[in-house]
């Protein structure tokens, strides 16, 4: 037997050995990390970035990607502390520039990052050669688009401490409707008097994703403040429009994908059952208010019971919860005042 | 010397073509065409239980709750009208189907698929090791499922789920719960074993069984679902009882069932509590 034989032979066994070792493919599950941010694919051009702690756990609002050929656009930046592991889980996604960066609302957990994230991106628009539309200071970060009480409140117009102006949002808008596009059409709605008066909505049009900011959590009750213009009626509505907005495949399930502020991704059956839940406890103050019942006693009558153990949490408890419904619920003669 | 190779690298070959045969075995064939045998639980199954029937459910105070405020009318809403049975009820009535999935390249069995003919739902249980999804996946109506051969018993652990109902009287199972079946196959008849663990809705696992007969001429029906406004009611309105308003909750004595066991929980699931029920006037 030549040497030429033993080397097929050899090299058969080889084969044969590693394909009993790894025959069968890994195609499950494959999660992308960067630090403790974990990436997942949702659906078209959009991807979630989860921030440290997971989807359900995490102190960081998730961050949203769009990425084409020509740019990234960014729904919330999470928090300040994590910015540079997104950045680098950002590029796991794409090399594009971010040129785009839309807040959902002013919370901390989902602006924090606007100036490391803003700052490693590019607006849109440039400097050719002895050209320039830009206004001076402009060609060093990605535009922030918010709704304008989101500027109001990050520029420490509303009471609390202004955040650097490299954090502030440089495009603010006022209409019902605001819209951008990066290879898709980008819809920012603005759903008034939600959780706050400045909250925003994003729909990926061909993407057919929504990123729904904190209006909709898988993980805990809507964190409504009523100080800053919040009202569970105003949340409701903006549920509801997520859910004319989305359009599931049959069985109700799937067809649009939502990106919650917090959690993980779902689609409109999860937000039918979220909506559900904030109306039937909305109904429940709602009752015991028209009874003459005071906040207190309200809080003793424990009407968030059945949801608690899935969505109270200790720093959002269904009491703090029931406070705020009771905050913004118009009073009827019959109604105690706190 | 050669041939010493020669032998050593033939035993090699054979090993690895044994072992390899070994892993591709399946202890039992479970593919085929099923029909459902109604004959257990037949009155949940059928007609259903009633409004406030909840006796022999391992349920907490919380999904008691919820599912006291529960309105039959909820499944008229657009958006739950074509909202199918969960995996975990999915064997209440309808015929199955169940077939291998194979590696096209190995010809090995990597999953079983399975079609559920009521409301027409289909379901994986991957059996290459694969892990379930990350946490921030997507829940769906039939989870994640995985599988596992225990000595002549399928394994199938599932998670992912999404919120649903565990009795179609508005008893709640959360999408925090894990499932597991046992699949047995004793000639023509397979016996699927479904245990739902919910930390937020159950104190206890909830265990129920399922028989199907083999029937190879059988075909599934299709089960299309379009949604449409049905009722005369404002758009998005939740219909829902507030405590202690909901008039049915005791309309179970009015067949038979003894009103201590209505509110159900894991003590009446035993036969103690049957025992108990017998020395009460």
């Amino acid at each position: 037997m030549s040497l030429h034989i033993f080397r097929s032979i050899f090299a058969a066994a080889a084969t044969i050995a590693a394909a009993v070792a790894f025959s069968w493919p890994e195609v499950a599950a494959q999660t992308p990390t960067s630090g403790d941010v974990t990436v997942l694919p949702v659906q078209g051009a959009v991807s979630v970035l989860f921030g440290p702690g997971g989807p359900n756990n995490s102190t960081s609002a998730n961050i949203t990607v769009q990425a084409s050929e020509d740019a990234v656009v960014l729904v919330d930046t999470g928090r300040e502390d994590a910015s540079g592991q997104f950045i680098a889980a950002i590029r796991r996604i794409s090399t594009r520039p971010v040129r785009f960066i839309i807040n959902t609302q002013a919370g901390r957990d989902h602006t924090g990052g606007n100036e490391a994230l803003s700052l490693s991106g590019r607006p849109y628009g440039g400097r050719a050669a002895g050209a320039g539309f830009l206004l001076p200071g402009a060609a060093d970060g990605a535009t922030i688009i918010a709704h304008e009480h989101v500027l109001a409140v990050l520029s420490g117009l509303r009471g609390s401490p202004a955040v650097p102006f490299r954090a502030h949002p440089t495009e603010t808008y006022f209409a019902p409707e605001h819209e951008l596009f990066n290879h898709e059409a980008i819809q920012i709605f603005h759903e008034p008097a939600a959780l706050t008066d400045g909250d925003s909505v994003v729909f990926f049009r061909r993407s057919d994703v929504i990123s729904a900011g904190d209006v909709f959590s898988t993980v805990t009750y809507p964190r409504i403040d009523p100080r800053a213009g919040g009202t569970v009626n105003g949340t409701i509505s903006a549920l509801n429009h997520i859910i004319d907005l989305a359009i599931p495949r049959e069985k109700q399930e799937g067809g649009t994908y939502i990106i919650p502020g917090h959690g993980r991704i779902a689609d409109e059956a999860d937000v039918v059952e979220y909506r559900d839940m904030i109306v039937i406890i909305r109904d429940r103050v709602q009752d015991l208010m028209t009874k003459g019942r005071t906040l207190d006693q309200i809080k003793a009558a424990k009407v968030p019971f059945d949801y608690d153990r899935r969505y109270s949490k200790p720093e959002w408890t269904g009491e703090q919860f029931v406070e705020s419904i009771f905050a913004t619920l118009p009073r009827t003669t019959n109604s105690a005042s706190r | 010397m050669r041939a010493r190779i020669v032998t050593c690298l033939i035993v090699v070959g054979i090993l690895c073509g044994t072992s390899r045969m070994a892993f591709a075995q399946i202890p039992v064939d479970l593919s085929g065409e099923w029909a459902n045998r109604m004959h257990e639980d037949l009155p949940w199954r059928g007609p259903g239980q009633r409004v406030g029937e909840f006796q022999g459910l391992p349920i907490n105070a919380e999904a008691r709750m919820k599912a006291e405020s529960w309105m039959a009318s909820a499944y008229a809403m657009p958006e739950r009208q074509c909202i199918p049975f969960p995996m975990d009820m999915a064997y209440t009535f309808g015929n199955m189907r169940i077939w291998k999935v194979k590696d096209s390249p190995s010809q090995e069995v990597i999953a079983w698929g399975q079609l559920n003919e009521w409301q027409q739902q289909e379901r994986t249980i991957w059996m290459d090791g694969r892990p379930h999804p990350p946490e921030g996946a997507p829940h769906t109506w039939q989870g994640f499922s995985t599988g596992e051969w225990d000595g002549t018993l399928l394994k199938v652990t599932t998670t992912h789920l999404k919120m649903a109902y565990l009795e179609r009287n508005g008893v709640p199972r959360s999408d925090q719960a894990t499932v597991v079946e046992y699949y047995a196959r004793h000639d023509n008849i397979l016996t699927i074993t479904t245990i739902v663990e919910d930390p937020v809705y159950l104190t206890e696992p909830w265990v129920r069984t399922r028989n199907f007969a083999s029937a190879p001429n059988q075909e599934l029906n299709a089960y299309p679902c379009r949604p449409a406004v049905e009722l005369d009611v404002p758009e998005h309105q939740v219909p829902h009882y507030l405590p202690g308003q909901n008039p049915f909750l005791e309309s179970g004595v009015a067949i038979g069932v003894p009103k201590p066991a209505l509110p159900g929980g894991a003590h009446t699931m035993y036969p103690e509590f049957a025992r108990q029920l017998k020395t009460q006037p």
